[in-house]
C-alpha cells in the first residue's frame, strides 16, 4: 500500500508554515504535564465507555483527540470537568488529575474545578442574553466586589483574546443570538475565558461551522496556546494535524496511538492509527 | 423486460398473478377524507361563533330593557327618574310599568349591583361591584398558584430525580381531574372553618376559601404549562452553564427562567383566564352578595357567581334582571378573550428561536 503523505511533505504544512513550526516545537524538551491520567476507565451503566487510558496532556499545548464516533474521546472530555456527574448512571474509576487536584475524588469542588476547566461545545450556545451579558455571566457568577468598569475591562479583554472584538463592539447590547455561527462559537469561548482558566476542552467546536469560521477558530486556537492547555475533539483529521501540537487517537474505547501530532500523521507506529489518519476507515 | 426479479412482479409460481390495486375510488376517498376532517375543524369555530353571537345580541338586548314595547308599538324609555311609574299604551291603552333604567355607560362604570330587592328605581346594574368579587378570588388564586406552580415546575423540569417525577407528575394530574364541585365543597366544608379557626372576621362565604381553593385547582395548569416551556430551552444552554461553574439553582434562575420566560408569561396569563372563568367554587364557597369590596374577608359575588344564580332560574322571567346575566358574560368573554390573546402575543413576540 502506498502512503501519501511518505513522499510529499504532510498536509499540515499547506495552510499555515508558522503551525507548522509549532508541530515542529515539539521535538524540543517535552513540556510539564496539565492533566493526567492512569489506568482511567469510564462507564455509562454496564457499557465500558474509556477502557484503561494512560495519557498526558502538556501543558500550553494542544492535544487532539481523533477517532471514530462512539470511540469515547467526548466521554473523555466531560470527565476532565466532571459534565458527566448530571448523568446518573456514568461512573469512573483509575486517576485523573490536575497537577494539584484529584478530578475523581468526590471532595473535589465541581464550581471550583469547572472555573479552572472552562469547556466550548459542539454546537454554538450562547445564552439567551446580550452579548456583554453573555461574557459577563462567569465573572459575575465566580467573582465579587466587581464594579461595572471592572466587568467592562473583562469584556473587552475576553472579546479581543477570542477575535471577537472588531466585530461587536458596537452592539454589545443586542442579543448574542443574532451573532453569526461563527461568531457564536468565538463568543463561547470568549464566555469560557472570561473566567480565567487554565485548560479550554473544545469538544468538536468546528463541526457545526462553515469553513471559514472554521479557519477563524482554528487560528484563535492557535493564538490561544500560548496562553491555555488546550484539549480538542475533532472529527477532522486535518483540523487535528492544522492546530494540535500532540494527538491521541481513540478507537473502541482505548488509546491506540498518542504522540506529537506530526508522527501520528506522518509515522504512525500502529495499524489502525495509519489506516485511520489515510482515511481508509473511518 | 429489463424487470429484475422481484417475488412479486415476477412470481416463482407462474399459477399466482398480483395486479395492482384499482386506483378509482381512492382519489374520491382522499378527497372525502380531507373535507370530513376540515368540517369537523370547522365545528369548532362554528360553535365559537355561535357563542359569541348569542352572547353579544343578548347583551344587546339586555341594554334595551329598559324600553316599553306593547304589541310592537314603541311607548316609552325609563330613566333613573321615571323608573316605576307606569305608562300608557298610545295604541291601546294598556298600562305598563317602567322598568329599572340601565345604560351601557352606567352598566360598565357602576359600582352597585342591586337588581333583585326593592322598587324599580332602586334596581341597580353596576358591573363593577361582580368584577371586584372576580378580582379579589383571581387575585388570591394567583398568589397561590404562581409561586408554587412555578417552583414546582422547576423542580420538576431541573431538581427532580425520574422516579420522583414518575410519581408527583400523575399527582398534579389527578388534582387537575378533580370536578370544582369537590373543591368547592372542600373550601366551604375545610377551608373556611380552618382560616375561621385562626381569624374570627371570615364569613362563613368569603373570598379567601374560594381564592385558596381556585388556586389549587390552577396550581397544575401554571406548573404544566411552565413544565414545558422549561423543557422547551435546549440542553446545550444548561450544559454551557454548569461548564461555566454555575451551580444548579443558578443555572435554573440565571439561564432556564429567563430563556423560558416568554412560555411562563403566556402560562401564566392563562392561568389567569382559567381562575378569572373559574365558576362552580366560587358559587359555593365565596357566596351570593354582589358588593364592591376589596376585604378577602367577606362574603362577595363573582361575573361567574351571579350568571349560576340568573341561569338556576332564580329569576324566571326572562326579564331585564335575566337579560342582565348575558351582558355581564360578554364582559367575562372580553376579558377572558383579551388575556388569552395577550398570553400568546406575549409567547411569540418574545420567544427566543434556537437553531
Amino acid at each position: 500500500m502506498t502512503f501519501e503523505t511518505n513522499t510529499n511533505e504532510p498536509r499540515i504544512a499547506t495552510k499555515k508554515p508558522t503551525q507548522f513550526m509549532a508541530a515542529e516545537s515539539e521535538t524540543k524538551p517535552e513540556r510539564a504535564s496539565m492533566i493526567e491520567m492512569q489506568s482511567f476507565n469510564a462507564w455509562y451503566g454496564d457499557f465500558q465507555a474509556l477502557c484503561d487510558l494512560n495519557l498526558a496532556v502538556p501543558e500550553k499545548r494542544v492535544t487532539a483527540f481523533i477517532g471514530p464516533s462512539g470511540c469515547g474521546k467526548s466521554t473523555l472530555l466531560k470527565w476532565m470537568n466532571r459534565m458527566n456527574d448530571v448523568i446518573p448512571t456514568a461512573r469512573a474509576t483509575g486517576q485523573l488529575r490536575l497537577p494539584d487536584i484529584d478530578i475523581l475524588a468526590r471532595s473535589t469542588d465541581v464550581v471550583a474545578l469547572r472555573r479552572r476547566i472552562g469547556m466550548v461545545f459542539q454546537k454554538p450556545n450562547p445564552f439567551p442574553k446580550s452579548i456583554y451579558d453573555n461574557i459577563a455571566f462567569g465573572p459575575r457568577l465566580h467573582y465579587t466586589g466587581l464594579q461595572r468598569s471592572d466587568l467592562d475591562n473583562l469584556v473587552e479583554w475576553s472579546l479581543k483574546k477570542s477575535a471577537l472584538w472588531d466585530e461587536v463592539k458596537d452592539r454589545l447590547n443586542q442579543s448574542a443570538l443574532g451573532l453569526s455561527g461563527g461568531q457564536q462559537q468565538r463568543l463561547c469561548i470568549a464566555r469560557a475565558i472570561s473566567i480565567g482558566p487554565e485548560i479550554l476542552l473544545m469538544d468538536e467546536p468546528c463541526s457545526a461551522l462553515d469553513p471559514a469560521s472554521t479557519s477563524r477558530i482554528e487560528d484563535l486556537i492557535y493564538e490561544l496556546r500560548k496562553q491555555y492547555t488546550i484539549v480538542i475533539v475533532t472529527h477532522n483529521m486535518q483540523q487535528a494535524a492544522r492546530c494540535s501540537d500532540r494527538t491521541a487517537f481513540f478507537f473502541e474505547g482505548r488509546i491506540v496511538e498518542a504522540g506529537p501530532t506530526r508522527e501520528l500523521f506522518t509515522r504512525p507506529k500502529e495499524k489502525q492509527t495509519e489506516d485511520y489518519v489515510t482515511g481508509k476507515f473511518g | 423486460m429489463a424487470t429484475p426479479e422481484h417475488p412479486i412482479l415476477k412470481p416463482s409460481d407462474p399459477s399466482r398473478v398480483f395486479g395492482f390495486r384499482s386506483l378509482n375510488g381512492i382519489y374520491l376517498r382522499e378527497w372525502g377524507v380531507k373535507f370530513l376532517l376540515a368540517g369537523c375543524a370547522l365545528m369548532s369555530i362554528l360553535t365559537t361563533l355561535a357563542i359569541v353571537v348569542v352572547l353579544f345580541t343578548e347583551a344587546t338586548r339586555f341594554f334595551h330593557a329598559d324600553q316599553v314595547v306593547c304589541d310592537g308599538v314603541y311607548v316609552a324609555t325609563s330613566t333613573r327618574e321615571t323608573a316605576g311609574d307606569t305608562v300608557l299604551c298610545p295604541e291601546c291603552g294598556a298600562s305598563h310599568i317602567l322598568p329599572a333604567s340601565v345604560t351601557f355607560y352606567d352598566f360598565i362604570t357602576g359600582t352597585e349591583w342591586n337588581p333583585l330587592i326593592g322598587k324599580e328605581t332602586d334596581k341597580k346594574f353596576g358591573v363593577w361591584a361582580l368584577i371586584s368579587g372576580t378580582l379579589i378570588v383571581s387575585l388570591i388564586a394567583m398568589l397561590v398558584a404562581i409561586p408554587l406552580g412555578l417552583v414546582t415546575a422547576i423542580y420538576l423540569s431541573e431538581y427532580a430525580h425520574p422516579r420522583v417525577r414518575a410519581i408527583l407528575k400523575p399527582t398534579l394530574e389527578v388534582l387537575a381531574g378533580i370536578p370544582t364541585v369537590v373543591y368547592g365543597f372542600f373550601a366551604l366544608m375545610v377551608i373556611t372553618p380552618s382560616l375561621q379557626f385562626f381569624h374570627d372576621g371570615f364569613n362563613t362565604f368569603n373570598a379567601t376559601a374560594a381564592g385558596l381553593a381556585v388556586g389549587v385547582l390552577c396550581l397544575p395548569i401554571v406548573s404544566s404549562l411552565v413544565e414545558d416551556a422549561l423543557q422547551a430551552v435546549p440542553r446545550s444552554l444548561r450544559e454551557g452553564g454548569y461548564g461555566m461553574g454555575a451551580t444548579k439553582f443558578e443555572v435554573s434562575t440565571k439561564i432556564v427562567l429567563p430563556a423560558a420566560l416568554s412560555g411562563i408569561m403566556s402560562a401564566f396569563l392563562l392561568a389567569v383566564s382559567r381562575t378569572v372563568g373559574e365558576t362552580m367554587i366560587v358559587a359555593l364557597a365565596a357566596g351570593s352578595r354582589p358588593h364592591l369590596t376589596v376585604d378577602p374577608r367577606d362574603d362577595t359575588q363573582t361575573m361567574t357567581g351571579w350568571m349560576v344564580q340568573m341561569a338556576l332560574g332564580d329569576n324566571s322571567n326572562f326579564d331585564m334582571t335575566y337579560l342582565s346575566m348575558y351582558a355581564v358574560a360578554a364582559v367575562l368573554f372580553v376579558i377572558t378573550m383579551s388575556l388569552t390573546i395577550s398570553g400568546n402575543i406575549v409567547r411569540n413576540r418574545f420567544r427566543e428561536e434556537y437553531q
